[in-house]
């Protein structure tokens, strides 16, 4: 039995419960499904330190970080959640339908190749790879971070201000 | 040391919120403005031990892989210029201290995601530091925090992970067939017949991410609503070089290390700029807001870009970059001019405008100079870009696209002179009888920018022959 399609399919299902779902907890839990069988994915294709990644910040360190903010959010009513989710299933009734002809035009375009492919540079140790390999690229994390910090405190501190003298 | 081009910015805005404070609240602007001038300076008057990488005091802590060819310098001046312009305009415009600090601070950070860009000799390198402006426009056009800029903003994030999602599949692509994301690595990949329709549909999906971020028809959608309701400084930043070096100059990038791609790729180039001109020329036709046509506008001229890289020969290459050039100074210098117009009159919509010119000269003048260079009208800096482009499309044989290019710079006459008539022309509007002139913090910086359109013109044949033509040799 096929294994990687099967990861493959619980992976789009949890990625369109992520886009699908009116609740926000039930869509941040969908995301985190999607990065752990993304995860699992990555192990099986000998790429261990792209998945210990993928776990520990997409499914980790963000899913706490949504669900803490998520706790902060007043939750819909029943009646609220009922309504939007047939909007959404109105809305987005053909997107899971798309998929699936796309998946299947697919496995009729591509076909089984001979084509030979360069290996990638094989290297393990995480500090070379950081350091030495992509270092230019840390440094550009580096300043997408600074400015994604320094835009929340500039969009949001007034807010915070305002609340605090109500 | 070239990498100082991304580490000072970085270090800068450190340094700036550490030590925060009155004083360096106000000087913030003048900082990020002296930043820009130097910057500037090392492009004009080249410092050869600058340029060289060997003689890097931070070589023992950092190794990065930057280079800086013609293109690149070309890239790093228009950045210079227009960010200068950019925090001179935010510097007048914005009242409160903090605003102008996180106005100041926010420029910088993208000053150095652009100089990332166009730096980096790695394509996933380019995508992450195409990451670093997105982010930090996304933050500038809602800095006012009003309605507008909230939803031309998220609008702009719902585009761009689009395009990066295009772009990141294309790199995935070419990653697959050269096994490096390096641009050597990718050149030798690519002239292997074997990989010839993987690189393709790479090339053809990283073209679409382009023109997402350029906005180009049909991925412009974001642009007039992005440009329209940020602040004035922000919209110079996001027309004059933003859309530049994260659309058109990735895309320059990627045709030149691969050999241009196939005839398909050229001619889907061809038709996306030729619509794109006719579209944003006739949507700019019928706006009344002086920055949405100014946005509409730039949609046009991507258009003339893109259609120059279309002909995929070296006098193409060269006027594409020319004229990304000359399309950074003069339209700076018209959003400028409609920030000195709204500031006095505090009105962007042409139907409440009229015969302004007289109580504001050299707004007027300075927007004149600007609009006849758009239009391509001789013997200003825009002539001949626009004439280059024509010719290479003439050279190549696409004499039904050179015929576009050539009367959609009438169509562009037609909807400058409607801005004008409306706007500067004719018998003042009730209301504005006791308007003055800007102030000159709003004049200086379109006096230079008129300054530099007329005497990049004037002395086109030494531009040409030290700046631009040099620029084909990425190509050698």
């Amino acid at each position: 039995m096929n294994y990687d399609l099967i990861l493959l399919v619980i992976m789009m299902l949890a990625a369109l419960m992520t886009v699908l779902s009116t609740r926000l907890l039930i869509a941040a839990i969908g995301l985190a499904l999607t990065s752990v069988m993304i995860t699992i994915l990555m192990f099986k294709l000998k790429s261990p330190l792209a998945g210990v990644f993928e776990l520990s910040i997409c499914a980790g360190l963000i899913t706490v970080i949504f669900i803490s903010t998520i706790s902060f959010v007043k939750p819909l009513t029943d009646k609220e959640i009922d309504e939007r989710t047939k909007q959404r299933i109105k809305k987005y009734l053909a997107l899971p339908i798309l998929l699936i002809l796309i998946g299947i035009i697919l496995i009729f375009i591509i076909k089984p190749t001979t084509l030979q492919i360069p290996l990638a540079i094989q290297e393990t140790n995480v500090r070379k790879i950081l350091w030495d390999l992509r270092q230019v690229d840390l440094l550009g994390q580096v300043i997408i971070l600074l400015v994604g910090v320094f835009g929340i405190v500039v969009l949001f501190r007034d807010v915070q201000k305002e609340t605090n003298k109500k | 040391m070239i990498s100082l081009f991304i580490l000072v910015p970085l270090t800068s805005v450190i340094l700036l919120n550490l030590f925060k404070g009155s004083l360096i609240n106000k000087i913030a602007c003048w900082f990020g403005m002296l930043l820009t001038l130097v910057q500037i300076y090392l492009i004009v008057f080249p410092v050869t031990c600058f340029w060289d990488n060997l003689s890097n005091p931070l070589g023992n802590y950092f190794i990065l892989n930057l280079s800086a060819d013609t293109l690149s310098k070309v890239m790093l001046l228009m950045i210079g210029i227009v960010t200068f312009i950019s925090l001179m305009i935010g510097q007048y415009t914005y009242h409160e201290e903090t605003q102008k600090f996180n106005f100041a601070n926010l420029i910088i950070l993208a000053l150095s995601g652009m100089n990332g860009i166009v730096l980096v000799t790695d394509i996933f390198s380019l995508y992450v530091f195409i990451e670093v402006v997105a982010v930090a426009s996304f933050i500038l056009i809602c800095l006012y925090k009003d309605k507008a800029g909230f939803e031309s903003a998220f609008k702009y994030i719902i585009l761009s992970i689009a395009a990066t999602v295009f772009m990141l599949l294309s790199i995935v692509l070419l990653f697959l067939i050269s096994g490096d994301t390096t641009f050597t690595a990718i050149n030798i990949a690519s002239k292997n017949p074997t990989y010839g329709f993987i690189l393709v549909v790479a090339i053809g999906l990283f073209t679409c991410g382009a023109f997402t971020k350029g906005g180009l028809v049909p991925f412009h959608s974001w642009l007039p609503d992005a440009h329209s309701s940020a602040p004035t400084s922000i919209s110079i930043l996001l027309s004059g070089i933003v859309i530049k070096v994260s659309g058109l100059y990735p895309l320059i990038r990627l045709l030149t290390m691969t050999g241009g791609g196939n005839e398909s790729i050229k001619n889907i180039l061809l038709i996306v700029g030729t619509v794109s001109i006719l579209v944003g020329a006739l949507a700019a036709l019928g706006q009344n807001d002086i920055k949405r046509m100014l946005a509409f506008s730039s949609v046009s001229q991507m258009g003339y870009i893109v259609l120059s890289l279309g002909t995929g020969t070296m006098l193409g290459l060269v006027g594409a970059v020319f004229h990304m050039f000359n399309h950074s100074v003069f339209k700076s210098q018209l959003f400028a001019n409609s920030a000195a117009v709204e500031k006095q009159t505090g009105t962007r919509d042409m139907n409440k405008l009229g015969g302004i010119a007289q109580k504001m000269p050299f707004t007027g003048t300075t927007s004149i100079i600007g609009m006849l260079s758009i239009c391509g009208i001789p013997p200003l800096a825009g002539f001949w870009s626009k004439l280059i482009i024509v010719i290479a499309l003439w050279q190549t044989a696409h004499y039904g696209y050179a015929f576009v290019a050539v009367i959609a710079s009438v169509i562009t006459l037609a909807y400058f002179l409607s801005l004008q008539r409306r706007v500067f022309f004719g018998k003042i509007a009730s209301g504005l009888e006791n308007i003055k002139e800007a102030k000159a913090g709003l004049i200086i910086p379109v006096v230079i920018l008129a300054a530099v359109t007329i005497l990049v013109g004037i002395f086109f044949p030494f531009i040409m022959e030290k700046l631009i033509m040099p620029v084909g040799d990425i190509l050698k």
